[in-house]
């Protein structure tokens, strides 16, 4: 059986499993509608809901931008503070301290100085997100190979030249390893933001909030649900796509 | 240099005599600061005229490999000087190239072979240069058309051949090398030993080299340097008085190879 045949067997049999669930009525329909619904409903929202297209996008618009925001943010400071071990314990106690705020417990902050629109769930999810790129860069520079390094000084390139040409490649596949990470972390916290706040901002959580006061239209809430996780698989899929063809090489030497 | 008959000597090394490229006083090497700490090496001091080729064997764990690197300048060593053309290394000097034992991790494993031999001479020699002395470099060590696999592609002796390369196009006065065959079998070590003693005589080139192994030490060199157990200081220097054409099999037979071998293995015994 070929490796995607075998990735959908747990896909088919959740869904199987789900839609027994909703159909033998273990579970009232109007709370879990069957898949074969929601997918319906999922089918009619994105051909014809031009509004439910919007917010579809301003939720991957907003994720986009976050998670470009935290890699912009999060690598050349885990460069930084890998290189420099001063810094790097400067700054222990107060990474350890800011790190296991959920973003969540921001909203109002975020809400109060930035406003219900997107500038909040952007903030959010970018700080949310910052974290697993920062750890694995400032890992990913003490696990460099020393003779590597060495070599590179041996042909007598300089601090910066060695930082740029040895330690950022070696470190690349760590750090694609974090956004990998963060990109499922800042779109969770994106959809919640939007969820949460449901001010003018748009997106899928706000889809989400208003289906669900309109009573009784689970299927929709369910089918809003499904996108966020169909846009979370495909691009981690894509991202996993792309670190196995440009640095394909660390699985081959196993570092 | 050293005393005594040199069958091998050539104007090039004569020349390096009367000023050697590169000279090693009072080296000494521990590491950390406490003065209890055993020394690595200790008191190490010797000469290399231009163009010549000399071996340093040693005991294992004797600090050879911290002598090639405070010579390389990847660290200051505690205490002596290592002058190279008459200045004094400090940091690493710009015509001198390391091979190191290990290739795996001295090889950049997300450059192609050709990347990794042109890497050394980015931003120090424009492109079609560098692509001319990239080919010229594979060619010598016999990796014509590999350029474009990435090294984890190659066995380990071809591996080794890479690092070889890379040194190689770098076009350095002097070339270090750090057990650069023990990672590799018998029959590649003897094939890059040959290599070694090639290409240094057609690039005119000045190595040293550090092995454990004392048969390799005599094979490649024009004189053997050999080493105490730690802390390292130069017992004896042994001139290689056999002929410049050396082969695997007739000169390791011959009667002048078995002795020099027994000598080197007698002072490594004390």
């Amino acid at each position: 059986m070929p490796r995607w045949m075998r990735g959908l067997v747990g896909l088919v049999g959740f869904l199987a499993l789900w839609e027994l669930v909703s159909r033998t009525g273990l579970v009232r329909r109007e709370f879990l509608p069957p898949p074969s619904e929601v997918g319906a409903r999922l089918g009619e929202l994105v051909a014809s809901d031009a509004a439910f297209r919007a917010d579809v996008l301003a939720t991957l618009l907003a994720w986009l931008i976050a998670i470009g925001l935290a890699t912009a943010i999060a690598v050349p400071v885990g460069l930084v503070l890998g290189q420099v071990e001063f810094l790097r314990r400067a700054t222990q106690t107060l990474v350890e301290f800011l790190r296991p705020i959920p973003s969540v417990a921001l909203i109002p902050l975020a809400v109060v100085l930035l406003g219900s629109g997107p500038s909040s769930k952007i903030s959010l999810a970018v700080y949310a997100s910052v974290w697993p790129i920062l750890f694995n860069t400032v890992y990913a520079l003490g696990e460099i190979e020393p003779q590597r390094i060495e070599a590179a000084r041996s042909f007598g390139l300089k601090r910066m030249a060695v930082l740029r040409r040895v330690a950022l490649p070696s470190a690349a596949p760590f750090v694609m390893t974090g956004i990998r990470l963060s990109a499922a972390i800042a779109l969770i916290v994106v959809v919640t933001t939007e969820l949460l706040t449901g001010g003018q901002g748009g997106g899928l959580g706000q889809f989400i909030t208003i289906a669900r006061s309109g009573g009784g239209a689970m299927d929709v809430v369910l089918a809003g649900a499904l996108t966020a996780g169909i846009i979370g698989y495909v691009v981690n899929f894509g991202l996993e796509r792309a670190q196995r063809q440009w640095l394909g090489w660390s699985e081959e030497v196993g570092r | 240099m050293a005393a005594g008959p040199e069958v091998t000597s050539d104007a090039l090394r004569k020349e390096g005599a009367a000023t050697p490229m590169l000279r090693v006083s009072g080296l000494a090497h521990r590491y950390g600061d406490d003065p209890g700490v055993a020394a690595a090496i200790e008191d190490v001091s010797f000469e290399i005229g231009a163009g010549e080729l000399v071996c340093i064997v040693g005991p294992s764990g004797c600090g050879k490999s911290t002598l090639l690197r405070a010579i390389a300048g990847l660290h200051e060593p505690t205490s002596g000087d290592v002058v190279l053309h008459g200045d004094r290394v400090k940091g690493v000097p710009d015509d001198l190239a390391v091979v190191f034992q290990d290739y795996s991790r001295s090889l950049f494993p997300w450059l192609s072979v050709e990347k990794n031999v042109a890497f050394p001479l980015r931003s120090r020699v424009g492109r079609a240069e560098r692509r001319a002395r990239v080919a010229e470099a594979l060619a010598d060590v016999g990796l014509e058309g590999q350029g474009a696999k990435y090294p984890w592609q190659l066995s380990g002796g071809m591996q080794q051949r890479v690092s070889i390369a890379r040194a190689l196009a770098y076009r350095p006065a002097l070339m270090l090398m750090d057990e650069p065959f023990a990672s590799v079998d018998a029959q590649t070590r003897a094939d890059l030993e040959d290599l070694v003693r090639r290409v240094r005589s057609e690039h005119g080139m000045t190595v040293l080299l550090v092995t454990h192994d004392i048969d390799e030490s005599v094979y490649l060199s024009d004189r053997v340097l050999v080493l105490s157990k730690s802390p390292a200081r130069v017992v004896r220097t042994l001139p290689v008085d056999l002929p410049a054409e050396r082969d695997q099999i007739t000169t390791r037979g011959s009667a002048q190879f078995v002795e020099l071998r027994t000598e080197v293995a007698r002072l490594l015994k004390h």
